[in-house]
């Protein structure tokens, strides 16, 4: 029988996982997105098992809010990164360092 | 252990085990391949736990349309990827240490007696179905936040367009409709000045010049 802690310790596993990918990868632009968009997808596990075992609706329409919210993150990101890659030739998270306000 | 069990524990490892690759893939495709394959797992999940609106948009918004965005930025960046690696395995130790901390800790906290997890049964939901259901809260009671939703994505798609637009300079085209503007004063201009004396010997020294 598979419970609510079921979900709980999987999606506690999956953020950790990607905790540890942003430490591992941390030149890596590209794959700090990635990690951060598997981050949101462990929370969104919590709230569709919260929502689901306690027969509540109002979980789910946070995970809706939460894949718009996270959309527009990736999308703004990723352009982010691509301007950055004009300028710099590169996208070295160190490189970053030398922006000047 | 029944069939739902079995479907749980498989999607539950495919998720672990796509989860781990994305972080240590060589290559930010592969990575970026493996997202998808951990998306589609989670999206099995949420079909177990009758969230089937959400796991569909999961794998139309993510898949079909982030994770395709990623994948053509991957690709059209020339980038070193190796040079990125460097300090991978410098920063392992800390970043497994942190990590088992963080589920040892969760998992404390969430089979302890003291958080009543066991209580909530769950079950099938009831009558409509869970798209319905969800359209009938999204549209009434969180119609605000909805459309605050729908102006986030618009102000996200314009700083997208926005950032990334650029114009060459070196390029020649033509703009009609500076073209059709143009009235036939900004054509031809008329321009009086004083006719000018002649000058007999400015022509005389001219001609000597030519001798």
């Amino acid at each position: 029988m598979i419970t609510l802690s079921h979900y709980l310790v999987l999606s506690a596993v999956l953020f950790a996982i990607s905790v540890a990918g942003i430490f591992l990868n941390r030149k890596n632009i590209i794959v700090l997105l990635m990690a951060i968009e598997l981050m949101l997808l462990a929370v969104n596990m919590n709230f569709i098992a919260f929502s689901h075992y306690r027969g509540d609706l109002a979980g789910q329409v946070f995970v809706f809010f939460i894949l718009t919210v996270a959309a527009a993150e990736s999308a703004i990101g990723l352009a982010i990164l691509v301007i950055l890659f004009r300028n710099l030739r590169g996208i070295n998270v160190d490189d970053i360092g030398t922006l000047k306000g | 252990m029944n069939f739902s069990d079995l479907i749980f524990w498989f999607f539950a490892a495919v998720l672990v085990v796509a989860a781990l690759r994305v972080i240590t893939a060589r290559n930010p495709v592969h990575a970026a391949l493996f997202l998808v394959l951990s998306f589609f797992s989670a999206a099995g999940l949420w079909m177990l736990l009758y969230a089937e609106f959400l796991a569909l948009a999961l794998i139309m918004v993510y898949v079909g349309a982030v994770m395709v965005l990623f994948l053509f930025v991957v690709m059209m960046l020339d980038i070193d990827f190796e040079k990125l690696r460097e300090g991978f395995w410098k920063y392992l130790p800390v970043a497994a240490t942190v990590a088992l901390a963080m589920v040892v800790e969760m998992v404390l906290l969430i089979t302890s007696k003291g958080f009543h997890l066991a209580e909530y049964a769950g079950g099938v939901p009831a009558a409509p179905s869970n798209t319905k259901a969800l359209g009938m809260v999204l549209y009434t009671e969180y119609l605000l936040p909805f459309e605050l939703a729908a102006v986030i994505l618009l102000v996200a798609m314009v700083a997208a367009i926005a950032l990334t637009l650029r114009k060459r300079k070196a390029v020649k085209s033509q703009d009609i409709a500076a073209q059709l503007r143009v009235t036939s004063t900004e054509r031809l201009k008329i321009v009086k000045m004083a006719s000018e004396a002649r000058i007999e010997d400015a022509a005389s020294t001219n001609e000597g010049d030519k001798a």
